[in-house]
């Protein structure tokens, strides 16, 4: 095999990373990244279902008649969603009290869907697995980095412990209420793509358009 | 001269013909559906059965650390099953405001300990179907539980009246503490919901429960009209019934609205609250 599993594992943290290079599963990095616990267990969650579910379709992959190879992918992929949504709603209610809808919605997660019909399809279940939890752990690279601005800087803590003593307790530091905020997480992923992509060009997309240069008369 | 490929599937049991037939004839993608929905379903089922028990103790605890919080008992680390027994559970009536408790319905005891609300929304002979339902909760049940705080000499200091409605995505299920007065709020607090985390979900934030804190439910010291509102902008009644409502949050704003209004009304509380207006309780 040309990759090794360790590139595998390795490879979409930075060079192939789900969020930065292929921008898949923004919006749920939108919606969860205000805390860096929820984050942590959103990231996961996540890492669980895109590993276990590359296994198993890439398992069954030579039985998958190709007219329904998507919904055979969507009730592996739903199957496992529920379960950890169950699993966290016995284990970490307050977490799964907050994560509510984005658990469920892990199922539309293009990063999922993506790895699934990308990989597991064409390649065997041990290297599906490893391709898996090496795409969610990418994204939950991402997720954390995210999430670590978010909250330091929005509420001046990390994993809910102080860190920066804000005003509303006595202390020195003014939140920046924006950082709890959805929309901040936009400026942040998209800071993180531009330094990713800075600090490896070939990541930057060829244009695909040409801006011409029309003379005046 | 026969194909050797064609011998060698003749000798084949017949789990492995299935498995080296095309998978794009049609017996077999009907096979492969259904087989893959019955080993999902009983995945998802055992993982559903297996865990509700500690699920359901999640929620009633849940429940009670609302009820302690909303009734603004609540300090981090304290025992809450301690907390909770300094509240005293009813079964109430909602359309003549008594207390129901021990009295036998269809058959049914209600017993403040163990009544379930839900349950009792969804019992046909304990419940009654609404035509104007604002709160979108189709079925209100006749009796629900509330828990009443009182003083140290005996005087009623707080009621907490579970409330509950529907927002953009999920019935929101909450409780509602109102002063010994029956007309100031002192804490809204909802305990469960899936509204959308970061704006809908800001229901649960700290800043916007404060806003309800001393607002009133009715004009005239509770006499006259139900005037609580949650809006964008201030009603012509006046700020103390004024509820700022949530950035980002139309649908919800409007639902928690609805809900608080309609619980609050003759169709909901009102009775009750009047009682407690009138030092009955």
């Amino acid at each position: 095999m040309a990759q090794t599993y360790r590139t595998m594992l390795v490879d979409p943290m930075v060079d192939n990373n789900p969020i930065t290079l292929q921008v898949l599963g923004v919006c749920s990095a939108l919606a969860v990244t205000s805390s860096l616990q929820v984050a942590a267990v959103m990231a996961l969650a996540v890492t669980l279902v895109t590993g276990f579910s590359s296994m198993f379709i890439s398992a069954i992959r030579s039985q998958i008649p190709s007219s329904i190879r998507i919904i055979v992918q969507m009730i592996i992929i739903a199957s496992l969603v529920i379960v950890v949504d169950q699993v966290l709603k016995a284990y970490a209610y307050e977490i799964s009290k907050t994560l509510s809808v984005f658990v469920g919605l892990i199922i539309t997660n293009c990063i999922v869907m993506g790895r699934a019909e990308a990989f597991a399809m064409k390649n065997p279940p041990f290297a599906s697995f490893v391709d898996g939890v090496g795409n969610g752990l990418g994204y939950g690279l991402i997720l954390m980095l995210v999430g670590f601005i978010r909250e330091l800087f929005g509420s001046g803590s990390l994993f809910g412990i102080t860190i920066l003593e804000t005003v509303n307790n006595g202390g020195w530091y003014v939140p920046n209420g924006l950082l709890l905020l959805p929309p901040s997480a936009f400026f942040v992923i998209g800071l993180l793509i531009w330094g990713f992509r800075s600090w490896k060009p070939e990541q930057v997309e060829d244009r695909e358009y040409r801006i011409q240069t029309v003379e005046a008369h | 001269m026969s194909d050797p490929q064609e011998q060698t599937t003749a000798n084949k049991g017949p789990i492995r013909r299935f498995l080296d037939t095309p998978p794009d004839n049609v017996a077999k993608t009907v096979t492969v559906a259904l087989g893959l929905c019955l080993v999902a379903s009983m995945v998802v089922s055992a993982a559903a059965v297996s865990l509700r028990p500690l699920q359901e103790q999640n929620a009633a605890l849940d429940k009670q650390v609302n009820i302690v919080q909303v009734a603004g008992l609540y300090e981090d680390g304290i025992d809450v099953a301690q907390a909770f027994t300094s509240f005293e559970p009813h079964v109430l009536e909602l359309a003549t405001g008594d207390f129901a408790d021990g009295t036998e319905v269809e058959g049914q005891v209600l017993d403040p300990m163990t009544f379930d609300d839900r349950a009792a929304a969804a019992d046909l002979t304990l419940s009654a179907p609404l035509t104007d339902d604002p709160a979108s909760i189709r079925r209100q049940a006749n009796y629900v539980t509330v828990y009443l705080l009182r003083n140290d000499d005996g005087s009623l200091d707080k009621v907490i009246l579970p409330v509950y409605g529907y927002g953009l995505w999920s019935t929101l299920y909450g409780f509602i503490a109102v002063e010994e007065d029956g007309n100031t709020i002192y804490g809204l607090q909802f305990y469960e919901h899936a509204e959308t985390p970061g704006l809908g979900a800001e229901v649960d934030n700290p800043r916007w429960k404060a806003l309800w804190r001393d607002k009133k439910l009715r004009t005239d010291e509770g006499e006259g009209d139900l005037a609580i509102t949650v809006a964008k902008v201030p009603p012509a009644a006046g700020r103390e019934y004024f509820v700022d409502a949530l950035s980002g949050a139309t649908l919800t704003s409007r639902g928690v609205d609805n809900l608080v209004r309609f619980w609050m009304s003759d169709r909901g509380f009102e009775p009750f609250l009047e009682r407690v207006r009138a030092g009955e309780i």
